[in-house]
């Protein structure tokens, strides 16, 4: 459904990013109505309001911040802008265009927990947004809205961004917080939770972006009216990321009771003149597909879950008749063998196989055995390792097997791709 | 070096050693201002800005410049390797002037990423993965860089340009040759940006 937007309200405002324009726009009220409550009103008013994580999981705020330790100093705030699921490109937008909406909420979740300072890992592809990040950080300590005694309250708070340097990985929470303690971006066993041992060993909540840009328009308007902007638990505004084969790809914000159907044929204009939709990826590279009769699903955490695929990032890859399947698998296995961590045997290893099989059944060396290579090899990654990249993994190769199965055995039966896309190069190069 | 008889691990070399190395007084004094942001006994957090001041410097990662920044940071050389070798964004060898790293991820790749490299691999006379032979332009090409609603997108360095066709492409390293970073058009919200501030 439509909305006033909120989150992107003045991003196409040509100096939506500087502190003069977020000041003139009602910019951190929120933080000073945050500061004249209890903290611990704070995290009730995010719970009340059912805001979920954007970073992919969904899980209630709230509670995340409840459950960190508040009897063990310092804590921290880790905001997640590693931003690297493929499909996903929201929290590019808002660091961007308003980068005072994330600072301020940086702030308000750390007086909630009672943390001092806030570290924003950013992707180290982002570096063009980290500058414009660092400016809105910089004027705000000029303004006293970052540092000691903000507002005259008593509460200090700092912000620093932190650049990550080309790791996917870093992306899952407890990797990240590896990283930024200067180490390879590998997981930690869970638990312990970052609420309880996370940075430094410290209680520490990792938020996404979009996540604590959302909690300002909680504290200015409310629980209720948060809630009341989508279907029951799918409260607040939601960015969606449409890409792909479609004539305007881009972010949209919308309430989430809208349908996939009005974010591609609506929003996004649709597929391109002449082509028809073949499959839709709801939520970044990692989720199964969902196919042209389920456009109808309305596009919220739980109904996305219902129709038998995830929300995650909401990162809508939408894919036109002209979509090879078998290489699109190849595509997102290439893109997870390059990004395995190598912690874990069977996700290290497991996701070259993948790839190698899906090579040459593409290229028209496959065989009829490969393809229950393909599940068998899955099915020993899949659940049985450390982190849920292992899960995301192999999604593409079950999601594509299980719908286009016909057009694997096609590959075989011809030895050759049997959909050989415009879009591709005639003499494919490249480092595989 | 070969494993040969006398091998032993302690002399392995993955690095290149490379000139001697320390920070020039800028890098020096940004470095100092870098570890401030972490706890006084978590200096290890900023072994990732200290490497990227020291690839800026000297544009790739020496055993040299890993040596300065491990005693800086008072932690193992060694420390310091494992993270220059598992992020992909610092280079262990001399690149081009000009990274052009192509993003072949799939959003990308069905609007046409895989003719944008093979475009400039043509133009270039090389592969990805290699520098031409003049220096200027290491071609590579690279995962999602969450630009996809502007694929195919083209990072060059830490700059990105978007919408590239192959055509565009050629052209862009024709700019570059020309004009320098100049040429790069980047995120289309940084070209308003640059436009209101005029
Ligand atoms: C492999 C992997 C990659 C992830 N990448 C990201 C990411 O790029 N950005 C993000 O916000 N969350 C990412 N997550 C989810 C985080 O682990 C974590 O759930 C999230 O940052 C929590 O914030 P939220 O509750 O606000 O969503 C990733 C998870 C996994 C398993
Ligand atoms: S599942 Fe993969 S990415 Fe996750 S810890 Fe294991 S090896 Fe690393
Ligand atoms: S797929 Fe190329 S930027 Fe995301």
């Amino acid at each position: 459904m439509a909305i006033e937007p909120v989150l992107t309200r003045y991003v196409r405002e040509p100096n939506s990013f500087t502190l003069d324009f977020y000041l003139q726009h009602e910019g951190y009220d929120a933080l000073k109505a945050a500061l004249a409550k209890k903290p611990d009103e704070i995290i009730e008013m995010v719970t009340a309001a059912g805001l979920r994580g954007r970073g992919g999981a969904g899980f209630p705020t709230g509670l995340k911040w409840k459950f960190v330790d508040k009897k063990v100093e310092p804590r921290y705030i880790v905001c997640n802008a590693d931003e690297s699921e493929p499909g996903t490109f929201k929290d590019h937008l808002l660091m961007e265009r308003n980068p005072h909406l994330l600072i301020e909420g940086c702030a308000i979740g750390c007086y909630a927990i009672g943390a001092k300072v806030a570290y924003i890992y950013i992707r180290g592809e982002f570096f063009h947004v980290q500058t414009v990040l660092e400016r809105a950080i910089d004027e705000a300590y000029a303004k006293g809205i970052l540092g000691k005694n903000i507002f005259g309250s008593g509460f200090d708070c700092d912000v620093f961004v932190h650049r990550g340097a080309g790791a996917y990985e870093a992306g899952e929470e407890t990797a990240l917080l590896e990283s930024l303690e200067g180490k390879r971006a590998q997981p930690r066993n869970k638990p312990p939770f970052p609420a309880l041992v996370g940075v430094y060993g410290k209680p520490t909540a990792v938020n996404n972006v979009e996540t604590l840009c959302n909690v300002p328009s909680i504290i200015m308007k409310g629980a209720e009216w948060y809630s009341s902007l989508g279907p029951e638990k799918n409260g607040g505004p939601k960015l969606y990321c449409v890409s792909g084969h479609v004539k305007r790809p881009g972010v949209y914000e919308a309430s989430m009771s809208i349908t996939l159907r009005e974010l591609i044929e609506g929003y996004a204009g649709g597929v391109r003149e002449g082509r028809t939709l073949k499959a839709v990826i709801p939520g970044g590279s990692s989720v199964p597909i969902l196919l042209p009769d389920q456009l109808d699903t309305v596009a919220s955490f739980d109904a996305i879950q219902k129709a038998g695929s995830l929300l995650g990032s909401a990162a809508i890859v939408v894919l036109d008749d002209t979509t090879c399947m078998v290489w699109l698998a190849e595509n997102l296995l290439h893109f997870y063998r390059h990004e395995s961590c190598g912690k874990c045997t069977p996700c290290r290893e497991g996701t070259d196989w993948l790839h190698k099989i899906l090579h040459r059944i593409e290229r028209g060396e496959g065989q009829m055995r490969d393809l229950d290579l393909l599940s068998s090899i899955s099915g020993n990654i899949g659940g049985k390792t450390l982190c849920a990249f292992g899960d995301a993994a192999v999604t593409p190769v079950l999601t594509t097997l299980k719908h286009f199965r016909h057009e694997y055995e096609a590959h075989i039966k011809q030895g050759r791709c049997t959909l050989p896309a415009p879009w591709r190069a005639q003499h494919p190069v490249g480092a595989h | 070096m070969a494993y040969g008889a006398t091998f032993h691990k302690s002399s392995r070399q993955l690095e290149d050693e490379g000139p001697a190395f320390v920070y020039t007084p800028e890098n020096r004094a940004r470095f100092d201002e870098i570890i401030t942001r972490y706890p006084p006994d978590r200096k290890r957090s900023a072994v990732l800005p200290a490497l990227y001041l020291a690839q800026y410097q000297q544009g790739y990662i020496t055993a040299n410049a890993i040596r300065h920044i491990a005693e800086l940071l008072e932690i193992t050389r060694a420390d310091v390797e494992d993270v220059v070798t598992y992020y992909t964004m610092f280079y262990t060898r001399p690149v081009g002037k000009f990274v052009v790293n192509v993003c072949r991820t799939l959003s990308c790749a069905i609007n046409g990423a895989e003719r944008v490299t093979e475009a400039l691999c043509g133009k270039l006379g090389i592969k990805p993965g290699e520098t031409d032979a003049s220096g200027t332009f290491t071609l590579m090409e690279v995962e999602c860089l969450g630009a996809c609603d502007r694929a195919p997108a083209v990072m060059v360095n830490d700059a990105w340009q978007e919408c590239v066709t192959p055509e565009s492409a050629g052209q862009l390293i024709d700019d570059l040759r020309a004009r320098g970073e100049d040429a790069l058009s980047g995120c289309h919200h940084v070209i308003e940006k640059m436009k209101a501030k005029g």
